[in-house]
């Protein structure tokens, strides 16, 4: 499979992930949330940046809960709750969120 | 979940250094997923599975990814248990300020880190190891 970007064809998995991480930029992630149909607010960013940073410190996806807590410490007490994040990403919070950051699906997701 | 929740001890033994077998990685994996099941978890490290914790890993030789990295988010997995046998270190000419430090986050006291790690003789694991209710080693 694979997805379409201003003219360049990003290779993804069975459920988009996309395939190589170094080709992701903003473009991207703004495709994907596209194309499920709830385009990308500040909110959205601000998830999708620390999972990238976790990402880039400790060579994983967090699973959903380590997520929640550390959006929690990071961006306050408001955020860092399952209600706030689900209703962000409906289809999962680290799921989705991971999918448009770029990451492969958290370890342990089904 | 309700009060009447078993819990389990469970204790992973790394015997292996990290990138020779797929163990080590596996091993890790498996921890972090099993960490979604609140159980009690404890991680060993003995015989060469020392080594998966050294410091500054460089694998670009080996063409391998990296992954010692991740051993410092098993704090956020709420793992806070790490045992490392002190004989194996010893028998390799390793100390403790080798290997990486792992840290858990005490919410409570505004996310103050505390030490995951315990230095502990054989003889000790040997006890330690006799109260886990499952013991799984890689």
């Amino acid at each position: 499979m694979g997805l379409e970007v201003n003219g360049k064809t990003y290779e993804t998995d069975e459920e988009g992930y996309l395939a190589n991480l170094n080709e992701w930029d903003t473009d991207v992630a703004n495709a994907m949330a596209e194309i499920d149909g709830a385009p990308l607010e500040e909110n959205h960013w601000e998830v999708i940046n620390f999972l990238r940073e976790y990402y880039e410190e400790y060579q994983i996806a967090p699973a959903v809960r380590v997520l929640t807590k550390q959006i929690g410490k990071k961006l306050g007490k408001d955020k860092g709750n399952s209600k706030y994040l689900y209703e962000l990403f409906p289809y999962g919070p680290a799921k989705q969120a991971c999918k448009y950051a770029g990451l492969p699906k958290p370890t342990g997701c089904v | 979940m309700s009060d009447e929740q078993i819990v389990k001890k469970f204790m992973y033994v790394n015997r292996k250094s990290p990138y020779g077998t797929i163990y080590a990685l596996e091993s890790l994996e498996v921890v972090l997923i099993s960490a979604a099941f609140d159980q009690d978890v404890s991680l060993t490290f003995t015989d060469d599975g020392v080594y998966q914790l050294m410091k500054n890993q460089q694998t670009d030789g080996i063409g391998m990814k990296n992954f010692s990295s991740t051993y410092s988010a098993l704090g956020d997995y709420e793992i806070k248990k790490i045992f490392i046998d002190k004989e194996s270190l010893d028998e390799r000419g390793l100390s403790l300020s080798d290997l990486q430090e792992l840290v858990w986050e005490d919410e409570d006291e505004d996310y103050a880190e505390k030490s995951s790690i315990n230095l502990v003789s054989r003889a000790e694991l040997s006890e330690i190891m006799n109260q886990q209710d499952v013991v799984l080693s890689f």
